[in-house]
């Protein structure tokens, strides 16, 4: 599966979280709580990484 | 007209299958993808274990933002009206503050384990775990397992305060089997030690780990290498929509009868949110909760002296308090320090007024991080910081649109 992380191509296993993939995206408590994981999915801001679980085609842009 | 459950974790899962068992069309709504909740996390790459009853219908990645009457407001401009209400939304970790604890590398013990569990992931290779509880002990486990280097520091004595709890032990000695599996995490688990400051530039490279007196004051210290610090002292219910729908709360929790029913007749409770007590008395819960959202009696009693005896043994001491210094962060959403907070609070007795005053806990996570924290460094109700009319944030663009009725 193909996303883009920050503009970069990333190929990625299906069901994995944008927290699994993308390093240092701000997790501290990784079950939706905190909201220390912040980022921009598609254009949609303020998207959970450690909930979300990319699709095909994601456009991924972090803080 | 349906019997909404909310909470797909082990007390909701068993309400929903024990109400439909019972003739009830149930319609089961969680946050997550996959049933399970935090304790039975389905890894991603494992096949999906589905609710096995046809009358049972699974809304994923769902959650109820706001109860208005019988009418539940859902994520994704969706209403559904509830015959009956079955809360079991759960808790998470409860994490006290310390210098450095906003680095990258300390997450919660909970996170350790949804990324092992979910993901498949250790967030280190060199891992501290550190807090007080028994939950500690499957979280090291599951890190052992997918080798790596871990440390327990239990900030309590529990070995010495089961001594006072016999009672409690002997009703609670199926628990006692199920701790005996995480026996391979023996050699590093240490008791009264915490972990009472993380240090790094962009990363937590080091920490000081403290040897405690019993009310938690440190007495020697000396500093260790690690890559991640995973804390966790107990767990902070999540009474958001139990608070909004006016069900009483008693001690932290919601006060429910021996049938689950909170001061709201048509709204039960199971699980979590009614005391901690684990997976096994919370779907205890969820089948008394689901038969009696059904009007079936089941004369089925629980037994909560194990879950009573948790406070006990593992109590939050005071000494925490010393391990702060001025700069140490408070809330982490909106970068309140210790000494900030303390300033603005300065003859504030009100929670809104002190969230006003100094900021703490009007971030993103609207203080489910530092709610407890702020309500004890200022000696405030806790649950006066789960006061959250619209339960989870939304996009604008949900609260704009026209909702559709969900059958």
């Amino acid at each position: 599966m193909n996303v883009t992380v920050n503009g970069e191509l990333r190929k990625v296993e299906p069901g994995r979280t944008i927290a699994a993939v993308v390093p240092n995206v701000g997790v501290f408590c990784a079950i939706g709580v905190c909201h220390g994981c912040l980022v921009t999915v598609n254009g949609l801001p303020d998207v959970r990484a450690c909930q979300r679980v990319l699709h095909e085609g994601d456009e991924v842009v972090t803080r | 007209m349906t019997v909404v459950v909310v909470g797909a974790g082990p007390a909701g899962v068993n309400a929903a299958v024990t109400a439909a068992r019972a003739g009830q069309d149930v319609l089961l709504i969680d946050s997550a993808p996959r049933i399970g909740g935090q304790y039975h996390r389905q890894s991603f790459r494992a096949k999906e274990i589905r609710v096995a009853h046809d009358r049972v219908k699974h809304l994923p990645d769902t959650s109820v933002w706001a109860i208005e009457g019988n009418r539940l407001h859902l994520t994704g401009s969706r209403v559904v009206t509830a015959s009956r209400l079955i809360l079991a939304t759960g808790a998470y970790d409860r994490t006290l503050p310390f210098p450095g604890w906003d680095l990258p590398g300390v997450y919660t013990a909970g996170a350790a384990q949804a990324m092992a569990k979910g993901q498949g992931i250790a967030l280190g290779r060199n891992v501290i775990v550190a807090g007080t509880g028994p939950f500690l002990l499957p979280v090291a486990s599951s890190l052992v397992d997918v080798g790596v280097k871990v440390r327990v520091f239990e900030a309590n004595s529990p070995s010495q305060n089961w001594l006072r709890e016999t009672k409690a032990l002997i009703a609670g000695r199926r628990k006692l089997v199920e701790l005996a599996q995480y026996a391979k995490v023996a050699p590093y688990y240490r008791e009264r030690t915490a972990v009472i400051a993380a240090h790094g530039d962009d990363q937590v490279r080091e920490v000081t780990v403290a040897k405690l007196d019993q009310d938690w004051n440190p007495l020697q210290t000396k500093r260790i290498p690690v890559d991640a610090v995973c804390v966790g002292y107990g767990f902070v219910p999540q009474l958001e929509l139990a608070i909004s729908a006016g069900c009483r709360i008693s001690s932290g929790f919601v006060e429910v009868d021996e049938d689950q029913r909170t001061s709201v007749p048509w709204i039960f409770a199971a699980g979590e949110i009614t005391g901690i007590g684990g997976a096994e008395l919370a779907a205890q819960e969820g089948i008394r909760a689901g038969a009696a959202a059904a009007g079936v009696q089941l004369g089925l009693t629980v037994d909560r002296r194990f879950a009573e005896a948790l406070t006990r043994v593992y109590p939050v001491k005071k000494g925490w308090r010393g391990w702060l210094t001025d700069d140490t962060i408070i809330c982490r959403c909106e970068r309140v320090t210790h000494r900030k907070l303390q300033a603005a609070a300065e003859n504030l007795t009100a929670t809104r007024a002190v969230k006003l005053a100094s900021r703490a806990g009007l971030g993103v996570c609207q203080a489910r991080i530092c709610g407890h924290t702020v309500a004890d460094l200022l000696d405030l109700d806790p649950t006066t910081f789960a006061r959250r009319p619209i339960a989870t944030p939304i996009p604008l663009g949900d609260l704009a649109a026209n909702p559709v009725e969900e059958p």
